[in-house]
């Protein structure tokens, strides 16, 4: 792999919110949002139960850790999309570029993007509702690994999916994470879902983060093989999702998908 | 009318290989290095390539080669199978039989080794129109990992008369600016093999003329072979030193632009590229 063409990809991504401060928007107001309204549902919830639950550091920080995962999804999603929507598909896989190279360059642009989302939910929920992010201490990197990792898995996913069928399938994309949330106890434990939806969750590597992070709260000790467990799920879906991804470049390369990719939506 | 015509047919369909290599032998000339083997002075060489989509063939059995500082057109009615052949040298469409090498490289083994020789412009392949120019030319330039990217930008910005340019998004360029912006994105590499399709199709004669003097010189060098898509058969007699006609999948005849009309008892090229285009039926060996 070659370092230029990746950064190539990340470029690109800079210069268009380099030109366009209305790109960057996205990226931070949602995020914001949701976090000052997380924020003060957790201080209402503070009052009535009278500090005896820490709903800022449960509630908040769930939210927080979420919202990193779906903006490092997006973030490579997002960059795929790019090439679509200026109907550049043609002129990139024309290049030179490896897949494994163009797949790393949105991998740097989900990271580039996630982060400074991840920058200013920590600076609102610290400064403004006193989260307390520093208290996981260490325990902080294996979170958001695992986090980046699926989020970069679903990220790949989804593109390979667009990919595959169609520009028109781009809504398919946007409600995944929505979709995924039931399962992985962002905000209660995986012992209050029904046992096949345990099941499900068992797969998805967020639903350990968050169960870690609620008993990091609780004063609990935390099972350290749980976490490398979801690190070794998260990392072998960043290696299916890439695969994937490959096969599907090569599906349309040997059917005329991408030659004639401009058309709205793809059989 | 088309007797004569059909004899050449003949030929290529029943041996292109063999007619063409005849031609190489005939006319290959010395490669950038003084290099006077044939084979070390092809840009580009199709073998036998096919496209079949279900029933429906694309394009059937096309053999051609591209050589060093020759321009070759690409000529064909709407649907003839030249957008499709063109695809199929890129690496976007893969071939259902055959293959392509680009300077001797397999581009179903080593397309990415391949593609570091190539480059393309099109009009169904537009910049993003939402950087600028400069910013188009780095973004590609980094894609096809060009040394001295910066210098090789204000060298290209300066010939195709882009400098002016540079900080303006590719979308509100002209029609011919768009085009010249292409054209720099195409030569960024400094390219073995150009693919051009229809690359003057929305300019005015002054700036085609621009293009096309640009592309000249270019062959000139002798360091690229250009495959060139036209309609425009004035600018392919002026432009290519050799052409190809296909319809229906197939190369029905192959020659010298200038020459070809009178050999096949047509005034013009254009006339030949009419008669071509209505008749490919009644050729030999296909059902009319």
């Amino acid at each position: 792999m070659k370092l230029r063409p990746i950064t190539a990809v990340a470029l690109r991504q800079i210069y268009l919110m380099r030109s366009s401060p209305v790109r960057i928007m996205p990226m931070v107001a949602w995020v914001a949002v949701d976090i000052v309204l997380w924020g003060f549902i957790a201080r209402y919830l503070n009052g009535v139960a009278s500090g005896r639950v820490n709903f800022t550091a449960s509630l908040l920080g769930a939210v927080l850790f979420w919202d990193f995962f779906t903006r490092v999804m997006q973030g490579v999603t997002m960059a795929f999309f790019e090439d679509i929507w200026s109907r550049n598909l043609i002129n990139v896989f024309a290049s030179p570029m490896l897949i494994s190279e163009y797949l790393a360059g949105l991998v740097l642009t989900g990271v580039t993007t996630s982060f400074i989302g991840l920058i200013v939910m920590l600076i609102i929920a610290s400064a403004v509702f006193g989260l307390q992010f520093a208290a996981l201490g260490m325990l902080l990197l294996p979170f958001l690994l695992v986090l980046f990792l699926f989020g970069i898995a679903l990220g790949v996913l989804a593109s390979a999916m667009v990919l595959r069928l169609g520009p028109a399938s781009e809504w398919l994309v946007w409600p995944i994470p929505a979709l995924l949330s039931p399962f992985v106890g962002v905000f209660y434990p995986l012992s209050t879902l029904p046992a096949w939806m345990r099941g499900i969750g068992h797969l998805l590597p967020p639903s350990y983060v968050f169960e870690a992070m609620r008993a990091v709260v609780a004063g609990q000790s935390i099972q350290i093989a749980p976490l490398f467990i979801s690190v070794a799920l998260a990392a072998l879906y960043v290696l299916l999702a890439c695969l994937l991804f490959t096969a599907v470049h090569r599906y349309t390369v040997r059917s005329g998908l991408l030659a004639r990719y401009s058309a709205e939506s793809v059989s | 009318m088309l007797a004569g015509m059909v004899g050449s047919i003949g030929v290529l369909e029943g041996g292109t290989t063999g007619a063409f290599s005849a031609s190489i032998a005939h006319s290959a000339r010395p490669g950038p290095e003084g290099i006077h083997d044939p084979m070390a002075t092809l840009a580009l060489q199709a073998s036998r390539l096919c496209k079949r989509y279900g029933e429906l063939s694309a394009v059937e059995d096309v053999s051609f080669q591209v050589r060093h500082g020759e321009i070759v057109g690409l000529l064909g009615p709407n649907g003839a199978g030249k957008t499709t052949t063109i695809n199929m040298v890129l690496g976007i469409l893969r071939p259902s039989a055959g293959s392509v090498e680009i300077e001797g490289i397999d581009i179903a083994r080593h397309r990415s080794r391949a593609m570091a020789h190539t480059n393309f412009a099109a009009v169904y392949a537009t910049m993003p129109g939402n950087l600028t120019v400069h910013q188009n030319l780095r973004f590609f330039g980094l894609l096809y990992n060009v040394a001295g990217l910066n210098a090789r930008i204000d060298t290209l910005l300066a010939e195709l008369e882009l400098s002016h340019l540079r900080n303006t998004r590719s979308g509100l360029l002209s029609s011919g600016e768009q085009t010249r912006l292409a054209l720099a994105k195409a030569l960024l590499n400094e390219p073995r093999l150009l693919l051009l399709d229809e690359p003057t199709a929305s300019l005015d004669p002054s700036a085609a003329d621009l293009i096309r003097g640009r592309i000249r010189a270019m062959a000139a060098t002798g360091r690229c072979g250009i495959l060139w898509t036209s309609h425009n058969m004035y600018e392919v007699q002026e432009t290519c030193d050799r052409v190809l006609f296909v319809s229906h999948g197939r190369i029905l005849l192959e020659g010298d632009p200038k020459a070809l009309p009178q050999q096949h008892g047509a005034t013009t090229l254009e006339e030949l590229f009419i008669r071509l285009a209505r008749e490919p039926l009644a050729l030999p060996g296909r059902a009319s």
